[in-house]
């Protein structure tokens, strides 16, 4: 017997409480209301977001704002950016397909991910703390805009990309030409086997998801395969009349109203297993970002160690000379050190946060995995059940039907 | 008594006669037709009647529903390629199964492991039992009852020792037993005697007349091979149960090879002309070039035994002699062979030039034996000559169509209908078994993924939050694979009974046939009809000459006669061909009533089947679901 009470989650709660208030703080936020704006390729979806606080940063108990998908990003990047290290809550990934773009099922589930999305941010004990969030939660439709295209131009993200992806090959091609071995990877065994499990567990999750994927879609196709099923024998029972033709229509009647329930049923699927999936393979890919983010910090480290060793022999040979570039170049020496510990100190809590952010993560992915599970197996119960109800409510009938 | 048949274009109705005079057969029957407009709305294409039997659509229907009928047994519906599709996986669960192997050298050394690579290889034979989904597959040695530490206990135990414990790690063992029987108890065991039972009649009810094929033989054609080998035929054991009078004794066995059931199908189609004959098999040349042999002749063999039992089943063909014959005679088949083409061909070819200048006139009439025979078969080409005139000049509109009654096409269009519906829900039918399937495969296809991912999970965790996630998982993907294998057997029960609905298209075209027989009939009849009144016509013309003459001429007197002579056999051949029509009517009716009691037996039985199983699976189901739903249920939305 598995139970949740063998959990042994004690912080995985979604609001832990931290401070010790007389009344437990607490930052409640809901996504409602989808409504589409504009027309045309402008078209676009806009959400209501409801903020419930009592914390004193915060400008009252109560704060409505509308936000579209752009400033979830927005946000999203902004806490990806301040607080690396940190499993940033994956986001609902951009639709390209523009055929269901504006679908209902899209929207709902789009509304649905958002919520959950930013209820973990403001229930994680350091992002609940964000300017970012603050600002995105309470802030005016134009102060947010004028933010979001400060920030999502196209200067904001990319000339650090570019920048990294500049000194990777420059540096990559120095160590080519001065045959050095590059230390640009942690050889921690430990981290190691993380970054593999992290690897592994996405493709093994994503194929979970592609059949879960598929079973809402099998699911759908039974559906219609019984109405049509239902129909036809409703025909047919119309060309025999008497008591087998009403058996037949008995028959349709029942495949058509047990293929209404497993519609239902393939929308209960999709939003509280399939989705569930999903998210967990965005989680799985946000910290493969956060992993990214962590290679970057140590890289940045060793480089720095490099050059601080570099710039000592160099200093070194100065003072020997007793050249007059020799103050200049301590000066430089002692900056170049101070960025060196500041490296140090990034890739440092990068990785505290880390090892804390992924048992957060454990606990709360079999909390998300126990919730799909139940409702899988609830609807599948249900379902099975309408079925068996509904057939079984058909055999005194035909009994009664074929004697007569 | 023929001269109101005088008018070549005068359209005529031959009125439907009461069958226990139909030798009264006069001139008052034939009711001329003033509006040709009028019976054209009810009939428009009269000789579809008659060529629907060789119609190519009609044709290649046959062969489609057949091949489906010979296939049900093996379920039809694609659950040999259901299989195949789950090769894949069934691989990748051998596989995970051998890490495990690995992982149990580890601990036990060398202890069970031969005896389990064996297994393993008994797995790569393809013998149902095998299947990944099944219980006694790999998959159920990665599940285990002990819940500490799941995938390593597994390992240690002597899992190896004792196959039908597999079983154990799924379900209770109640629930394996339930499981492989259906639902519907009573109709299971009427399925291993199928042909006997399932379709008799009330009338039988302790009849009973069981029929087997077994034991397909090679043999040499003695007589006439250049080649060796080049003349085999394929022989099969014919083992007859019965305690019907007719046969003296209970229980014989002939052999005899397929040019014996088509001389046996050929034999009966002629002398129950409107009986529902069930179809012979076909004689699949094709397939008998393509398929394996070994293959092709269990098929046969399968299509035979389902042919014999379904003549067995037949209330009219159970007793008949030719099929008393074939079952009961020793050595060769005593049956004539009707389809000796060749020689009929040549009979019908010496008699045709003279027939066609009309030399004799005698010659011309039609014997009137054999207008109870169908014209096809190449018995009379003069014969089938004029029924082609006849039945292509009523397409033109020139001769006078004569058109069954309305309450007769009313019939057919009904039948018409039930046939398209039918066809429909077939088709529906097959789709809905095919989307049950693909959810059962679906299902487990996720339950493997959740497998390896429970596993992979194990083996990685660091936390007990993963552990705890992974006998989750574990605990879901049990049931889903277990669901997957519900799917399957319900999938199993369903095929066989919308299968009744296959067979009842089977059954339609049977239908057809005993239609064809008849209109072809009534057009033998239509046929006799305008030569009678072409020879009255001439008879009338050659005595108004004679009467010019005083005293008349001897020659044209004498010609008279003969054509008197002529129009009384032709008259004589029609009383038969008449009587003939009415007795296939009667023959078609008969069996209509027979086949809506059937039906109504059939169809009441084939739906409590498909709804007790659909109930009854989907119980279970509900039981798998229900025990996850309960086990999770700490997990339920509380926040």
């Amino acid at each position: 017997m598995i139970t949740t009470q063998t959990s042994p989650t004690g912080g995985g709660g979604l609001l832990s409480p931290r401070s010790p208030n007389s009344q437990p703080p607490f930052l409640s936020v809901s996504v409602t209301d989808p409504a589409k704006m504009g027309n045309g390729v402008q078209a676009y979806i806009s959400y209501k977001v409801v903020t419930k606080t009592n914390f004193p940063e915060y400008q009252g108990p109560e704060k409505i704002v509308i936000r579209r998908y752009t400033d979830f990003v927005w946000l999203n990047d902004r806490l990806f950016e301040k607080y690396k290290g940190i499993f940033i809550p994956p986001l609902p990934e951009k639709n390209t397909v523009e055929k269901f773009r504006f679908s209902a099922e899209f929207i709902e589930m789009r509304r649905q991910s958002l919520d959950t999305f930013v209820n973990r941010i403001a229930s994680h004990h350091e992002l609940q703390q964000s300017e970012d969030l603050r600002t995105f939660l309470q802030a005016d439709e134009q102060t947010m805009e004028r933010a979001r295209s400060q920030d999502t131009g196209i200067f904001k993200k990319k000339p650090s990309d570019l920048m990294q992806i500049f000194r990777d090959v420059q540096s990559k091609v120095t160590d080519v030409v001065l045959g050095k071995e590059k230390p640009v990877e942690e050889s921690n065994p430990e981290y190691e086997k993380l970054k593999r499990y992290i690897f592994e567990l996405e493709d093994h999750v994503a194929e979970a998801q592609k059949h879960a994927y598929r079973l809402v879609k099998r699911h759908r196709e039974l559906g219609q395969s019984l109405a049509d099923f239902g129909n036809a024998i409703k025909l047919l029972g119309a060309c025999e009349g008497d008591a087998l033709g009403t058996a037949f229509s008995e028959l349709g009647a029942k495949s058509e109203m047990l293929s209404y329930k497993l519609q239902r049923e393939a929308h209960h699927l999709l939003m509280n297993f399939e989705e569930p999936l999903k998210d967990y393979v965005r989680a799985v890919q946000s910290i493969k970002g956060t992993i990214a983010e962590r290679a970057n910090a140590f890289r940045q480290q060793c480089e720095l160690a490099e050059s601080i060793k570099l710039k000592e022999i160099d200093l070194n040979k100065l003072r020997l000379l007793r050249s007059e570039k020799m103050l200049d170049a301590e000066h430089e020496y002692e900056e170049l050190k101070a960025d060196g510990q500041e490296a140090t100190r990034r890739f440092e809590t990068i990785v505290r946060l880390m090892n804390e952010e992924i048992v957060r993560f454990q606990d709360q992915k079999t909390q998300d995995m126990g919730r799909a599970f139940h409702e899988f197996a609830k609807g599948q119960a249900r379902l099975a059940n309408a079925i068996a109800d509904a057939w079984r409510s058909l055999l005194p009938k035909l009994d009664s039907l074929s004697v007569s | 008594m023929y001269s109101s048949a005088r008018g070549r274009e005068n359209l005529y109705i031959l009125k439907e006669r009461n069958p226990r005079q139909p030798q009264s057969f006069r001139a008052a029957d034939l009711i001329p037709e003033t509006s040709s407009s009028a019976t054209k709305t009810v009939h428009p294409h009269p000789q579809i009647l008659s060529l629907s039997s060789t119609n190519p659509q009609y044709q290649s229907l046959y062969l489609q529903i057949f091949r489906s009928i010979v296939q049900s047994d093996k379920s039809m519906m694609g659950l040999e390629n259901h299989e195949a599709q789950l090769y894949a996986s069934r691989e990748e669960m051998e596989s995970l199964v051998l890490d495990d192997d690995d992982n149990n050298n580890n601990n036990n050394g060398n202890g069970t492991n031969p005896s389990s690579r064996s297994n393993g290889g008994a797995n790569g034979d393809g013998s149902q039992h095998h299947h990944p989904l099944s219980p006694s597959s790999p998959f159920a040695e990665i599940s285990t009852t002990d819940d500490d530490d799941p995938l390593l206990s597994s390992s240690s135990s002597s899992r190896h020792q004792n196959p039908s414990s597999f079983n154990s790690f799924l379900e209770p063992p109640s629930y394996a037993d339930a499981v492989f029987r259906s639902f519907d108890g009573d109709r299971g065991k009427q399925i291993n005697g199928h042909g006997v039972a399932s379709t008799s009649s009330p009338s039988s009810g302790s009849d009973y007349l069981k029929v087997s094929v077994t034991d397909p033989q090679k043999e040499q054609d003695m007589n006439n091979s250049l080649v060796p080998g080049g003349n085999s035929f394929v022989t099969y054991l014919i083992t007859t149960w019965t305690n019907l009078p007719e046969f003296n004794g209970t229980e014989f066995t002939v052999r005899r090879r397929f040019k014996d059931v088509v001389t046996l199908s050929d034999r009966l189609s002629d002398s129950y002309r409107g009986y529902f004959i069930p179809l012979r098999p076909d004689k699949s040349v094709v397939e008998s070039q393509v398929m394996q042999k070994q293959e092709f002749v269990e098929q046969r063999r399968m299509a035979l035994e389902k042919y014999l039992r379904k003549l067995a089943a037949h209330p009219v063909m159970r007793r008949s002699e030719e099929l008393r014959a074939f079952l009961q005679a020793q050595g060769k088949l005593p049956l004539m062979k009707t389809t000796d083409l060749a020689s009929r061909m040549l009979d019908g070819a010496v008699k045709l030039p003279k027939q066609l200048f009309g030399e004799s006139v005698l010659s011309a009439a039609v014997d009137p034996d054999d207008v109870a025979q169908p014209a096809k078969g190449g018995r009379d080409l003069l014969r089938i000559f004029k029924e082609l005139r006849q039945s292509v000049t009523e397409f033109y509109g020139t001769k006078p169509p004569v058109v069954e009654e309305d309450t007769e096409f009313l019939e057919k269009k009904k039948l018409e209908d039930f046939e398209r519906e039918l066809s429909n829900v077939s088709q529906q039918a097959e789709s809905l078994v095919k989307a049950q399937q693909d959810v059962g495969e679906t299902l487990g296809q996720l339950g493997l993924a959740f497998v390896k991912l429970t596993k992979f999970e194990t083996e990685e965790a660091m936390f007990n939050s993963q552990k705890v996630r992974a006998a989750d998982m574990k605990n879901v993907a049990t049931s889903a694979v277990k669901a997957s294998r519900l799917y399957r057997e319900l999938n199993a029960q369903a095929v066989r009974h919308l299968d009744k609905l296959h067979e009842y298209l089977g059954v339609m075209l049977t239908v057809n046939n005993a239609y064809a027989d008849r209109s072809n009939a009534l057009l033998t009849v239509q046929t006799l009809l305008s030569e009678l009144s072409n020879l009255s016509f001439r008879v009338e013309k050659l005595e108004a000459a004679a009467s010019k003459i005083f005293g008349g001429d001897r020659s044209r007197v004498r010609k008279i006669e003969e054509l008197k002579e002529t129009m009384r056999v032709t008259d004589e051949a029609k009383n038969r061909a008449v009587r003939e029509y009415e007795r296939i009517k009667e023959n078609n009716k008969k069996e209509l009533e027979r086949l809506d009691k059937e039906r109504h037996d059939d169809f009441f039985g084939m739906l409590k089947g498909f709804v007790v199983n659909q109930a009854g699976y989907a119980e279970k189901m509900a039981g798998v679901w229900e025990a996850v739903a309960n086990e999770t249920s700490g997990y339920a939305k509380s926040s």
